[in-house]
């Protein structure tokens, strides 16, 4: 296994009762990286999060942090880990400050390091002017900082947040980004979320989960790769036959749409717009709308965890 | 130093909801109103007290009753103290904190533990505050009341460890608090069953119930295995809380 890997899961699994949650999960999580974790509910998502973070057992199967590992000893993996659940464990009869505090005495640290540490987690989740505020009179957007604060307090190697995002408005979800982008720095980061743009926005890689299984583990580099443009779609006022259209260069197949629009179907590296232009010149056919379409992370995430069928089909073609 | 971070948590915590307040008041008034009583029944028979050979003193007739009255009204508050130990961290779902931190399941037992301890020792100074008044106008018997404190300590020791582990049991604080006092309640009045049984029975009641251990001490017998007694049921207790947390983690 490589050195840089935080995060090593291995053959995990976790049922409840008959129900059998995590069906053998494989992954790494190397430093310096962030990963999301997507699928629709009850995914398992959650399930994993827990037995990474030690908070529940897994039926079979291991975890280790930074080489240690998690059922053997413990206390020495939970060092490295900073852990935000999916509901924020706070105490609402705690101002921000004790309840910090307290957090950074149960990981270890020590009057003046506690306190530096406090220092930096509230400036970095944007907490510094509510240190004297009681949790419970904090509103949902300022309570999932405080986790989120809790979380990264102790500088820990690896930081688990499951839908840190839930609750905030548009702009503290954009801050909690922009934080999520820069702990995956110096830290592994694993999120989960429903939300598909957040993936593409903070994420290096992306793993879908549906029913306790991964159906997807890439690089988001390689998946937006994979996403280029497979075909255009065009209107004319006054439309070509479909041999003209076949005879333009690269055009595999047309398919046609409601109303004018038709699909041109073409090779994935190529661009079809400037021919069609021309094309369109040349003939007279009055173009007045190109589009070329990309398949979204959107419509990957749909086709893995609903179409089993559809996405078959789409993998063979 | 774990176990002093979740104790203090735990006592803060305790202290900034109005529960201890009223335990405290009401455990004082009661207290107060057995303390007047007994002094009462003092006065009445002080005059024909030294003819008597072995006549019991001041100490014996009023504070040993007034203590045990403490004892009776733990009882009933002490599971509504430990009602929300682990049930309401489990509820409020910052059990989870605990869990993923680098800390071990007895520290976060033993630390609600003497957070418990911590509170019900605040309790046990404030009860003494009453018998020890009586040293302004007469003669107490300091070595009777310290072994009757050590004994009302060790009772609310045992009740806290049994709250404790009953609180870890659900994740309804009432509930916890409703078994708890079924227990206690039947340890208080375990030497019911051998009033009607066999000879050789008949100890074996006594013996286990809480109260043959909590009279002794106030009666002023320090015997070991009154102590003993105690520490048991703590340490039974405490380890059966370790290991439900424990199985917690595989659960369902």
């Amino acid at each position: 296994m490589g050195e840089d890997s935080l995060v090593e899961v291995a053959n995990l699994h976790r049922r409840y009762g008959d129900v059998h949650a995590v069906q053998g999960l494989n992954f790494q999580l190397r430093r310096g990286e962030v990963l999301g974790f997507l699928g629709p509910n009850g995914a398992g998502k959650t399930t994993t999060m827990q037995m990474i973070c030690g908070v529940l057992a897994p039926s079979e199967g291991a975890v280790r942090i930074g080489g240690v590992d998690l059922f053997e000893s413990p206390i020495e993996a939970k060092r490295q880990l900073g852990y935000l659940p999916e509901q924020p464990p706070l105490y609402r009869e705690f101002t921000v400050d004790e309840y910090l505090r307290y957090c950074a005495h149960l990981h270890g640290l020590r009057k003046q390091d506690a306190t530096t540490a406090m220092g930096e987690a509230k400036e970095r989740c944007g907490l510094q002017s509510s240190g004297a505020r009681l949790i419970g009179n904090l509103s949902k957007g300022y309570q999932q900082r405080v986790g989120i604060a809790q979380a990264i307090l102790h500088r820990p190697a690896v930081v688990v947040l499951d839908e840190p995002t839930v609750g905030l408005d548009p702009i503290q979800i954009r801050e909690i980004r922009e934080l999520m982008g820069e702990l995956g720095d110096d830290h592994g980061v694993i999120l989960s979320t429903h939300i598909l743009p957040e993936v593409q926005a903070v994420c290096d890689r992306v793993q879908i989960l549906h029913e306790g299984r991964l159906v997807l583990d890439e690089d988001l580099a390689q998946l937006s790769k994979n996403q280029q443009p497979r075909s255009t779609r065009v209107s004319f006022r006054r439309p070509p036959s479909r041999t003209a259209l076949t005879g333009v260069a690269g055009v595999k197949r047309v398919e046609s749409l409601d109303g004018d629009a038709l699909r041109l179907h073409h090779a994935p590296d190529e661009s079809l717009a400037e021919r069609i232009v021309s094309a369109s010149v040349a003939g007279d056919w009055g173009l007045y709308e190109l589009v070329p379409e990309s398949r979204s992370l959107e419509e990957i995430f749909v086709e893995l965890t609903l179409g089993e069928a559809d996405g078959n089909r789409e993998a063979g073609s | 130093m774990n176990v002093v971070t979740i104790a203090v948590r735990e006592l803060r915590s305790l202290f900034v909801s109005p529960l201890p307040w009223a335990v405290l008041a009401i455990t004082q008034a009661f207290v107060a109103y057995a303390f007047l009583v007994k002094l009462e029944l003092f006065l009445q028979l002080k005059p024909h007290l030294p003819g008597l050979p072995g006549a019991p003193g001041l100490t014996a007739i009023v504070v040993a009753p007034a203590l045990k009255a403490a004892g009776m009204v733990m009882l009933l508050a002490a599971p509504l103290v430990t009602m929300r130990l682990i049930s309401e961290e489990r509820r409020n779902a910052t059990l989870s904190l605990l869990l993923s931190a680098p800390i071990s399941m007895t520290d976060i037992v033993l630390g609600k533990f003497l957070g418990v301890m911590g509170f019900f020792c605040v309790v046990v100074l404030v009860i003494l505050i009453t018998p020890l008044s009586l040293l302004a106008g007469g003669n107490l018997d300091v070595g009777l009341l310290a072994s009757g404190a050590l004994g009302l300590l060790l009772l609310m020791a045992s009740f806290a460890a049994i709250g404790l582990f009953m609180s870890t049991l659900t994740a309804h604080p009432p509930v916890a608090a409703i078994s708890t006092f079924g227990v206690l309640l039947l340890l208080w009045n375990m030497d019911w069953a051998g009033t009607g049984a066999a000879e050789g029975v008949r100890p074996f009641f006594s013996y286990v119930a809480a109260t043959s251990h909590f009279n002794a001490l106030l009666q002023g017998v320090v015997d070991s295995a009154d102590l003993i007694y105690s520490l048991l049921i703590v340490a039974v207790f405490l380890l059966l809380a370790i290991r439900r947390l424990d199985n917690m983690r595989l659960g369902h």
